[in-house]
């Protein structure tokens, strides 16, 4: 079953237009890796599917009970967030924002789904802790746990691994990997060209390029191959 | 001293600027938590400006209750300017300090020209720095300030996971359907009803100081949201009664006087925390 339909999008600014005719569907329990060049519009495109900001032309379609307010979402972290005085706790918490409804405060079951969701993650044990004192894999688990508060069905993320050493990179992979496996569907921006067709099953490519398939299909096209080597000589280099 | 201390208690005026004070301490620290981590401190600055000038054109036009014209305006100017910062055809920081040094200055001018007592730079260095010796509130102020005070608190209590939510991601709380720009407003009008309020209690330059010290002095030693919140708003009233009782003993400006407490208290704090992290 489709999730997400995305037809014939136009994404930018007033005056500039990022990508144009963008086509996609995502379906349940996917696991779709969207990259491209710097300024693609990678990161337009995901504020788009959660409407933080609308399409200049075309129509998303969400499906399966999925609103907008039902996806989780890992954005890239801000200055703000860095010597922010919170608990983790507090923050994964927030996550449930989304259930408050009219309420001020945060029922039971919202505090029963912070606390499973930081078990899942492994940072129960971090509950007390102050955010800004976490190393950047564990603030990127508390995020990802917060996220994880706001819905049961899709992920984005923005960019999960950016600034993380590479063992802390490779272990956050695993992660995402294992919610999709739970079946959560993982929507993901990443640079990180060669670890991203490892796990992921779709690939959307923007840029000066477009590409939208299976990953197999995407190592055999023009610009996944193009794109690949490049990312190879560039770890190489 | 302690007889002093008893004796100007007995009058009403000096209960009523404890009172208020204490509230007034209370309400801007709340804020001043959320200014800090927002990076809105530089609003708060500018809105007390024009606070200045509000009060300046009220006491020409000879109202009686300055609040009535002060409130409104410096809430519409709270507004425009988390408006223009969010779509920054001035520069968000420029527009502020375009509109808060305009503010001084017609301020000043319209005190010179229209002058309401014999005494202009008494004035205005009250209006400035607060009252030269002890608050002396009218009883409406009074009134008026409690029940705003009451609403602050209330408001900050009600929307406290809001508040947090929008503060720490404003992106995330957006894309999970919160009302972030209903927040921000309500935010910005919050702020603005504690600058006029505050600026009774310290004078329109050192509102600032009022708001932000606490804030910053909980979070150098506490590690949560709630205890950073709470325990600013301990201090700031601490400071703030410590402030008025010192002024009143010392015969200083009352206004100054609670400020340098809460550099103090900063001072004190800053030390507690670099302690804390070494030991750790």
């Amino acid at each position: 079953m489709d999730q997400l339909v995305c037809k014939n999008l136009k994404l930018g600014y007033e005056n500039i237009t990022l990508a144009e005719d963008l086509s996609f569907s995502v379906e349940k329990g996917d696991y779709l890796c969207i990259v491209g060049e710097n300024g693609a519009g990678k990161s337009t495109l995901m504020r788009t599917i959660l409407r933080l900001q609308k399409p200049l032309a075309g129509t998303i379609e969400y499906n399966d009970d999925l609103t907008a307010s039902k996806i989780g979402y890992l954005p890239q972290q801000t200055i703000v967030q860095k010597d922010f005085p919170a608990s983790v706790f507090e923050v994964v918490l927030s996550g449930c924002q989304n259930s408050l409804g009219k309420h001020l405060f945060y029922s039971k079951e919202a505090r029963k789904r912070a606390l499973a969701n930081m078990e899942r993650l492994g940072i129960a044990d971090l509950a007390k802790w102050c955010y800004r004192d976490l190393s950047g894999g564990q603030q990127q688990r508390v995020l990802l746990a917060r996220a994880l508060c706001a819905t049961e069905k899709m992920l984005l993320l923005d960019e999960p691994v950016s600034g993380l050493d590479p063992m802390v990179t490779l272990e956050m992979y695993d992660l995402i990997d294992k919610l999709n496996d739970e079946g959560i569907t993982i929507i993901m921006i990443s640079h990180d060209i060669a670890c991203s067709v490892k796990y992921a099953k779709h690939v959307l490519h923007i840029g000066n390029d477009f590409f939208f398939g299976t990953v197999e299909d995407y190592k055999n096209s023009s610009a996944g191959s193009k794109y690949l080597e490049g990312g190879h000589h560039h770890h190489h280099g | 001293m302690v007889d002093t201390l008893i004796n100007y208690l007995s009058y009403p005026f000096v209960r009523y600027a404890l009172i208020v004070g204490v509230l007034i301490a209370l309400c801007s620290s709340l804020l001043g938590v959320i200014l800090v981590l927002k990076r809105f401190s530089y609003i708060g600055d500018g809105l007390s400006h024009v606070a200045f000038g509000a009060m300046a054109i009220a006491a020409v036009v000879g109202l009686s209750d300055r609040m009535v014209l002060t409130l409104p305006i410096t809430i519409i100017c709270a507004i425009l300017l988390l408006w223009t910062g969010q779509n920054a055809k001035i520069k968000g920081d420029a527009a502020i300090a375009m509109i808060s040094v305009g503010a001084l200055a017609v301020g000043y001018l319209l005190m010179n020209i229209f002058p309401t007592s014999s005494n202009i730079s008494g004035d205005v260095c009250s209006t400035l720095f607060g009252s030269m010796k002890i608050l002396t509130l009218t009883k409406s102020e009074v009134i008026l300030s409690i029940v705003l005070s009451v609403v602050v608190v209330i408001l900050f209590v009600a929307f406290y996971n809001r508040f947090f939510a929008v503060t720490f991601d404003e992106s995330f709380a957006k894309a999970v359907g919160t009302k972030t720009n209903l927040l921000n407003f309500l935010i910005a009008t919050i702020i603005a009803i504690i600058i006029v309020l505050a600026m009774n209690l310290v004078g329109s330059l050192l509102v600032s100081a009022l708001v932000i010290f606490p804030a910053l002095s909980a979070m150098r030693i506490f590690k949560s949201f709630r205890s950073v919140t709470v325990f600013s708003a301990v201090l700031s009233v601490i400071c703030a009664l410590f402030g008025i009782i010192l002024s009143i003993l010392l015969n200083t400006p009352v206004g100054s006087t609670i400020v340098v407490t809460d550099i103090v208290a900063f001072g004190v704090c800053s030390l507690i925390g670099m302690i804390g992290v070494r030991g750790k």
